[in-house]
């Protein structure tokens, strides 16, 4: 199934949580609203002619213009087809609606993107970071970081 | 070895220093702290196995600090991982002697300006006493590393302290 032909289904499903679309790009994408990601995600898994069942991908973006993103790169093993959903959320507020209820991958992928850019999943069981330790100043790959100083008593710059 | 050989003057007596023998005891059985975190293990691993036999220097290695000689740290050092290291050293009984293999352990390495997350050289933690150069460097360096080490153990004395 197409990204053109998931964008009418969806679009018939929900029709304001579907905030936009790019269907030239080389992965055709959809933007989804960050506080529907779980609804559209259990509708995406669940409805038979679709059955996303593997959720091979999901990303933290820091667009550097004010705005994060989160992409989801879903997969179905069953019928052979994928989708990319993309949601944009301000940088001073970035909650976005957790899928780790939809796909268990999530969890650590959402805590990834926790880890490295800040950005909040609302409703995950779990979110602390992952790869950092648990005191670590900052996000490192958000587009200002600067680096600390000293972590316990050790210098961390060059 | 060469330090005890042409010495038996007379039947069952050796003539040598203590500082000589101790020195040739602790040199030639070098138990090893294996501490493997990137690529450098693979030729640490590869040191120890069949082709580049390390167990010909008298290094064994070991999985635990508590019966060993050297900690050899083999690879990119992150912040988190440096504690560990600082207290693994800690564990280990003196004296002991740190090996640090690869342009990571040595000053971080490719990491040096964007890693946030890399120790830039593991001795802004503990006490380097060996440096090898590479990324990752041949078992033939980390042999020379190993006999470096062990002409600087040959060098040392109980009456004075280590440098």
């Amino acid at each position: 199934m197409t990204t053109e032909e998931l964008l009418t289904i969806l679009q018939g499903t929900f029709t304001d949580a579907i905030v936009g679309s790019k269907l030239s790009a080389l992965q055709p994408w959809i933007q989804i609203a960050p506080n529907r990601t779980k609804e559209i995600g259990i509708f995406l898994r669940d409805e038979p002619s679709l059955q996303f069942n593997y959720l091979s991908c999901l990303s933290g973006v820091d667009y550097g213009n004010g705005m994060f993103g989160v992409v989801y790169h879903v997969n179905s093993t069953v019928l052979k087809h994928s989708i990319v959903l993309k949601v944009l959320i301000p940088r001073d507020n970035p909650h976005v609606q957790s899928v780790s209820a939809v796909w268990r991958t999530a969890d650590w992928h959402e805590r990834e993107a926790y880890d490295m850019f800040g950005i909040i999943f609302d409703e995950h069981p779990d979110l602390r970071r992952i790869l950092l330790p648990d005191d670590w100043d900052g996000y490192p790959l958000r587009k200002d970081y600067q680096v600390q100083e000293f972590y316990h008593g050790i210098k961390v710059p060059y | 070895m060469g330090l005890l050989n042409y010495r038996f003057e007379h039947t069952n007596v050796i003539l040598t220093s203590i500082d000589t023998l101790f020195n040739w005891a602790r040199l030639s059985s070098l138990w090893q702290m294996q501490f493997g975190l990137a690529c450098c293990a693979i030729e640490m691993m590869a040191t120890s196995a069949s082709h580049f036999d390390s167990m010909r220097f008298g290094v064994i290695p070991r999985a635990t600090p508590r019966q060993t000689d050297v900690m050899f740290v083999a690879g990119t050092v992150t912040i988190k991982m440096a504690q560990r290291i600082k207290r693994l050293y800690d564990q280990m009984p003196e004296p002991r002697y740190v090996l640090s293999m690869g342009s990571c352990a040595n000053c971080g390495g490719p990491y040096w300006e964007h890693g946030y997350h890399v120790l830039k050289g593991v001795d802004r933690i503990i006490p380097v006493d060996v440096y090898i150069p590479g990324c990752p460097p041949r078992p033939e360096a980390l042999l020379e590393g190993i006999i470096k080490l062990q002409e600087k153990i040959r060098r040392e004395s109980l009456a004075k302290k280590r440098s």
